[in-house]
């Protein structure tokens, strides 16, 4: 058996254990740890979080048992202090000797403390351990004690200096960065984003301090102070230093290995020293005269360290090593990639700065603007994953470059960058992990994990830093859902179809019935959830009226009317666009007065008369349909009302004539019925006094026409309608919202509105708006002609109602008596009367 | 409110004491249901066609103690026939008055005779 001797129990010396494992022939190893530190190896990128819990636990790889089960002998709390390489053998600070066959060096590396007069005093610490951070924490505690409003300053203004600075206001200290360049992370950001950053980060309270050289660090015993040469000095109370780090190689230098002019151990690509039998990884390791100070490139080591001693020898260290990084500061969106900065020589760069919003993107790429080449997000780093990969992969460009930043213009436009599975399989999803995109996917399609948390346990994907989080979770969804793995939406235990896929099946067999549509594709009886979903199907296909089958249909629109609190109904007459004759306004008040009904005028600018009996319902719409009601359709899932304003009729702004087309669109779809109810709203200008955005469908006039927007909503997740076509005239906006609306009803599932199905609808508006006016699908016609059937077939199904005398039976209470139900009692309200309150 | 409820008691067609003539079969609809009074109740009867069966129950919905479970819908759940109150959607068999969806007590089931194209309630009072 041959043994390992890793020095180092960081991140990168703990990754080398558990990839080292995983592999059979690890049985003929014996592996031996040693780590300086007290405790296993922790999760130093997420530092800054025990300052939030203290848990130095919750932070650690893996605990001690792992390393035991798996016969690993972990010694903590002892440095190795000599190396001999030639006898093979290493000795540590307890003068003990062990033997290796291969040393492994993951030393890590230590803050860089300039040389500053002073840096010695009490009061100044470097982070890098839990340990530092306990003594910051106790040490911020103590003069805080003494000054409720001490000052601590970071020296260094770079990626590990602001999560530090935000640290330490988190400790409830006033923090003040220190940078000697001009510009902050100045490794990552152009001198613009920079500026943008401080904004964002002075308003959260860190104060920044550019352009500063720090002379001399004040105080007799304990910091009280920094000096920077003329300027005026710093008055802080404590000081953490943040300015750099440095390789731990010094058991390189004492035995002679080959290293960097200014440190690291020099490694190849399979991670040997200039000792074959010694390999260096982490970040004490100089691979192409770099240290890399990012656990990503650092677990790729890990990874070629353990093939090359197991005697895989083609696996090599990439060549070019990915430097992206995202901050992981809460709040504060910042992420660079690739090659930030952009010489002309390289390439050109497409820039986007909005000060308003503390926003700023830069993108760069090739002259023949077809690869990506790095970039630059500030203020909203939401597209980083997705750009990352399009510049790891190379991935082509769409035609308009900018629409990477700017996302394509024109209101709700989709995402320019395709979706996560459009990627290739090759792709790296997880850098810290290194895992690609095939190897989530074949999680789910081979192995058969078929949930989020199984697929991130089994390919350890978003397991380190979790950037890539939000992207392994849109894999995991989308490959499910090819497989149908998904819940499938299906409408019921009676059916196994979704509603589009019934809607298809009912119209292509032309199926009439509720019982010849369970006969056809169903199963068992029905429900009330099946029944109302097929009855809005034949509704939607052969406009049949609630009156033909009425036991499928929902209560409301069984009974014509919405049932309310105590079994009694509400009564609402169709009042197109808000338009109504002071005669008419008398009918109204006769019927409420007659049926002692509670009357109110609705959100839809018209009237609701509440509280009418079942029996009365057909003599109180006999009287509406005399003086020319119809129904109002408050309770099908249908077209309610088409708002209006005023407009040209009266206001002076009015561009046109917006109660008239409210009317005649009104008109046009009442009776519809859909998926869910469908409202609009006509303006006559953009002062939108009809709130026409907030509708299903809202037209507006403007200057040369009407605007036309659909897919708005109000209620609980309100959204403001998308514009679908500009300056139309009336036929054109007809001829749209009839496309447009047949469309919805064909493809939306049960109970979706218009503004949710657009969101889902693939491509979103700018698809619809292929389908609707550019015709792709090639079935304008088809909707058109099915709509002009439906508006040709509509009847006010009141007026049916009441006319027949078989249908006008089922609005009695009790079909043996023609008592009322005696269980009604109703209590007066201001100076009408509401049913008494629910308290039993 | 008990007093509403407590009216109503489920009656098992061995303890019929009482036949009540309650309505032609032509005024209930195919796989829809009606509202029938006998005396001080009102007791909601169902045509299941699909199944060519009758079924009877309180009118009275157990949730919010409203008259209106005669108006709900019919449906099966797993093969056991049920009715959907037209308030809330509560679900109840209508073999034994179980609530199917949810914890409320079950409603009270009354057996149904149909004579002559008659439908009769059975009660035991
Ligand atoms: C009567 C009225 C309130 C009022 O006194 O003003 C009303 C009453 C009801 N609304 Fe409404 N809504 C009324 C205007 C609105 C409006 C305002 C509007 O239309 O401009 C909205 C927001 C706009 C929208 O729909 O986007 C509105 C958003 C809702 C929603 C939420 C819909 C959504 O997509 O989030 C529901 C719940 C639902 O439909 O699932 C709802 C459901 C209901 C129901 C049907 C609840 C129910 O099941 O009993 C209420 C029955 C009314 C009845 O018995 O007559 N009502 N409701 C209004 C009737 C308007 C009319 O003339 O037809
Ligand atoms: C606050 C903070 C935030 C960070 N955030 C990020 C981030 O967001 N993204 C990112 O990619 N990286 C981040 N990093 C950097 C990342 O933590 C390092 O790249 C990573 O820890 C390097 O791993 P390593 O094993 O090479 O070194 P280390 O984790 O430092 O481990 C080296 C270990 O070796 C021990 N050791 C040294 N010499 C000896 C010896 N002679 N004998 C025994 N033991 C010895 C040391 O005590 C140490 O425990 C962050 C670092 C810090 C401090
Ligand atoms: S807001 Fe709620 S309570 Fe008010 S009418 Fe609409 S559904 Fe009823
Ligand atoms: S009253 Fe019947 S479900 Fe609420």
């Amino acid at each position: 058996m041959k043994t390992i001797i890793i020095v180092g129990n960081g991140m990168v010396g703990y990754k080398f254990c558990e990839k080292f494992i995983a592999h059979e022939e690890s049985k003929n190893f014996k592996l031996i740890v040693f780590g300086e530190e007290p405790r296993p190896a922790y999760d130093r990128v997420h530092l800054s979080e025990f300052f939030q819990n203290g848990d130095a636990k919750a932070l650690e790889m893996a605990p001690r048992s792992w390393y035991e089960s798996h016969q690993i002998d972990l010694v903590t709390n002892e440095r190795v202090t000599d190396i001999h390489k030639n006898e093979k053998f290493i000795t540590t600070i307890n003068d003990v000797n062990y033997n290796y066959d291969y040393l492994v060096l993951a030393t890590g590396s230590a803050p860089f403390v300039p040389p500053i007069k002073g840096v010695e005093k009490e009061g100044v610490f470097v982070y890098r351990t839990i340990e530092d951070l306990e003594g910051m924490l106790a040490y911020a505690d103590k003069i805080k004690q003494k000054n409720p409003k001490a000052k601590a300053a970071i020296l260094g203004g770079g990626l590990l200096g602001l999560e530090a600075g935000k640290a330490v206001m988190d400790m409830g200290l006033e923090p003040h960065v220190v940078e000697f360049a001009p510009k902050l992370m100045p490794r990552q950001l152009d001198l613009r984003s920079s500026k943008v950053l401080q904004v964002k980060l002075e308003s959260l309270g860190i104060n920044i301090h550019l352009n500063k050289i720090t002379s001399q660090i004040l105080g007799n015993g304990a910091i009280t102070g920094m000096e920077f040469g003329e300027e005026p000095h710093l008055d802080v109370d404590m000081l953490v230093i943040s300015a750099g780090i440095r390789p731990r190689d010094e058991l390189g230098k004492t035995c002679d290995l080959d290293m960097g002019v200014r440190g690291g151990i020099i490694v190849n690509n399979k991670m040997q020293t200039s000792d074959p039998n010694i390999y260096a990884i982490g970040e004490v390791a100089l691979y192409n005269q770099m240290i890399y100070g990012l656990v990503a490139p650092g677990y790729e080591m890990a990874d070629v360290a353990v093939q090359q001693i197991l005697g895989s020898s083609e696996t090599l260290m990439s060549a070019e090593i990915d430097m992206s990084t995202k901050l992981k500061l809460i709040g504060v969106d910042v992420a660079s990639f690739g090659e930030p900065f952009m010489p002309p020589e390289k390439g050109l760069s497409i820039l986007f700065e909005n000060k308003t919003k503390n926003l700023y993107k830069r993108i760069n790429v090739s002259h023949d603007g077809k690869t990506l080449l790095g970039g630059i997000l500030v203020g909203d780093a939401s597209d980083y994953n997705m750009l990352h990969q399009i510049y790891l992969n190379d991935m082509t460009l769409p035609d308009n470059v900018e629409d990477l930043i700017l996302g394509s213009r024109g209101e709700g436009g989709s995402s320019a960058f395709g979706r996560a599975m459009d990627l290739p399989d090759t792709a790296q999803i997880c850098s810290c992990e290194n895992v690609t995109k095939g190897q989530i996917c074949n999680a789910i399609t081979e192995d058969n994990h078929d949930n989020l948390a199984d697929v991130i346990s089994f390919t350890k994907a978003s397991s380190s830093c979790g950037g890539c989080k939000p992207m392994v979770t849109d894999l995991v969804n989308q490959t499910l859902k090819s497989l149908g793995k998904e819940v499938k939406d299906t409408i019921c235990e009676h059916f196994d179809y979704n509603r589009q896929e019934l809607y298809g099946i009912i119209k292509i067999k032309k199926l009439t019935t509720f019982n010849t549509v369970l006969e056809h594709c169903g199963l068992g009886d029905g429900c009330e959830t099946c029944k109302p979903l097929v009855a809005s199907i034949f509704a939607s296909l052969y406009n049949d009226t609630a009156n033909k089958e009425d036991v499928i249909q929902d209560t409301n629109d069984k009974f014509l009317a919405n049932i309310q609190r105590n079994g009694t109904y509400s009564v609402v007459p169709r009042i197109p666009g808000g338009e109504i004759t002071p005669d008419k306004l008398i009918v109204i008040g006769e019927v409420g007065k007659k049926y002692n009904l509670y009357t109110k005028i609705t959100g839809g600018q018209r009237i609701d008369l509440f509280g009418a009996e079942l029996n009365d319902l057909p003599a109180i719409w006999e009287t509406l349909i005399d003086a020319g009601f119809e129904s109002g359709h408050a309770y099908g899932k249908s077209l309610r009302t088409v708002k209006s304003c005023v407009g040209s009729t009266w206001c002076r702004f009015g561009l046109d004539e917006s109660v008239s087309f409210a009317i005649t669109l009104e008109n046009r779809y009442k009776g519809l019925r859909s998926p869910h109810k469908i409202k609009g709203g006509v303006s006559g200008c953009i002062r939108e006094c009809a709130e026409a955005r907030g509708k299903d469908f809202g037209v507006i006039a403007v200057e040369g026409g009407w605007n036309l927007y659909v897919g708005g909503n109000g209620g609980a997740t309100p959204k403001h309608a998308i514009l679908l076509a500009e300056k139309i005239d009336n036929e054109t906006c007809i001829k749209y919202l009839d496309r447009f609306l047949m469309y919805y009803i064909q493809t939306a599932a049960p109970l979706m509105r218009t503004a949710a199905w657009l969101d889902k609808l693939d491509g979103g508006i700018e698809q619809l708006k292929k389908v609707v006016i550019d015709d792709s699908l090639n079935i304008v016609e088809d909707l058109e002609k099915e709509m002009q059937f439906l508006v040709d077939a509509y009847e006010c199904e009141w007026k049916q109602a009441i006319e027949s005398e078989t249908s006008k039976q089922r609005f009695s209470h009790f079909i043996n008596s023609d008592d009322r139900d005696d269980n009604l009692i109703f209590v007066p309200m201001r100076e009408q009367s509401i049913p008494q309150l629910w308290d039993k | 409110m008990d007093k509403l409820l407590s009216k109503y008691k489920t009656t098992a067609i061995d303890n019929v004491t009482l036949w009540f003539k309650a309505a032609p079969i032509a005024s209930f609809p195919e796989n829809g249901g009606a509202c029938i009074k006998y005396r001080d109740k009102q007791i909601a009867i169902f045509n299941y066609k699909r199944k060519d069966t009758w079924y009877a129950c309180q009118n009275a919905c157990p949730h919010k103690l409203e008259m209106v479970l005669s108006r709900g819908m019919l449906g099966d759940d797993q093969g056991i026939p049920k009715i959907a109150c037209p308030m809330h959607k509560k679900t109840f068999s209508l073999e034994n008055g179980e609530n199917l969806n949810g914890d409320l007590d079950p409603i009270a089931t009354y057996p149904v005779k149909i004579e002559n194209d008659f439908v009769y309630i059975g009660f035991s009072e």
